[in-house]
């Protein structure tokens, strides 16, 4: 009985840090992307896209997605940022800029925005209210990839085929002449 | 934890993204902002896959960011296409296809 009640507590106290270190994360991540949207300065807002990014590899921890984590540290913050920075480097006539968007188009996009999260968070928790994430271990990254190469082989091809195809088409695109 | 919690943030990640793409002007900071969409679906992805215990969910998070990257790569390219032959990327400038 008391085994059974020190388990149930320490996997409360578990279930505390977890959501503790969501709340933390999430609300890194929330400012670090009004922050991405709102900064004047292109390089500050590729900074602050990094800052995001490195929030949702956090969260792939968090809900036991090791693979996933890893790759959007590699595949984003390594290769899809330093493109960006790249960018900015080339079409440098644009570097800090300041942006002057219209106040009726901004306060019309605002209204947008808190629409949609509207609707969205009502629709959620409306739906999902009382259900609960329990992560016995993390996905093993051998369950991922057996799973990658037998069910979902035809999605893989079809995705390895559409990245040639547009490392061709940006190379196409961009070249001088 | 709650599947809510992780659900309402991706929600919110990707309104934020849906401001961004319908206020910036930059064609740069666009694409930054559709990452932001990415991103928020693929917290739903993993979120929905962790509820079930299916690894579906994971494989296709990875899809999207296999995706994601090949629509950076185009985009920029498109992006430094328009430079090259406007001097600019202000998306407001850019209405060659305006009827």
């Amino acid at each position: 009985m008391t085994a059974l009640l020190a388990a149930i507590s320490s996997d409360a106290d578990i279930m505390v840090a977890q959501n503790i270190f969501f709340g933390v994360i999430a609300a890194v991540m929330i400012v670090s992307a009004l922050r991405v949207v709102t900064s004047a300065n292109i390089v500050h807002a590729a900074l602050w896209l990094v800052v995001v990014l490195a929030g949702v590899a956090a969260q792939f921890i968090l809900l036991g997605a090791e693979f996933v984590a890893v790759t959007q540290v590699l595949v984003y913050i390594g290769a899809v940022v330093v493109l960006f920075l790249f960018g900015v480097m080339l079409t440098r006539a644009s570097l800090g800029e300041d942006e002057s968007v219209a106040k009726e188009k901004r306060s019309l996009a605002v209204a947008v925005g808190v629409l949609l999260f509207a609707v969205m968070a009502t629709a959620l928790i409306d739906t999902w209210s009382d259900d609960r994430i329990v992560i016995d271990e993390p996905q093993r990254v051998a369950e991922v990839s057996d799973s990658i190469f037998s069910q979902y082989i035809v999605p893989f091809e079809a995705v390895s085929v559409l990245l040639l195809a547009a490392l061709i088409g940006a190379i196409v695109v961009a070249r001088k002449d | 934890m709650l599947l809510n919690q992780f659900l309402l943030l991706a929600a919110a990640l990707f309104c934020i993204g849906v401001y961004g793409v319908l206020v910036r002007k930059n064609a740069i900071l666009v694409l930054m902002s559709v990452e932001l969409i990415l991103n928020a679906v693929n917290i739903n992805l993993v979120a929905f896959g962790s509820l079930t215990d299916d690894v579906g969910g994971e494989v296709f998070a990875l899809f999207t960011i296999a995706v994601a990257a090949a629509e950076v790569g185009i985009g920029l390219a498109i992006v430094l296409l328009m430079y090259r032959n406007r001097r600019s990327i202000d998306l407001s400038e850019a209405d060659l296809m305006k009827g």
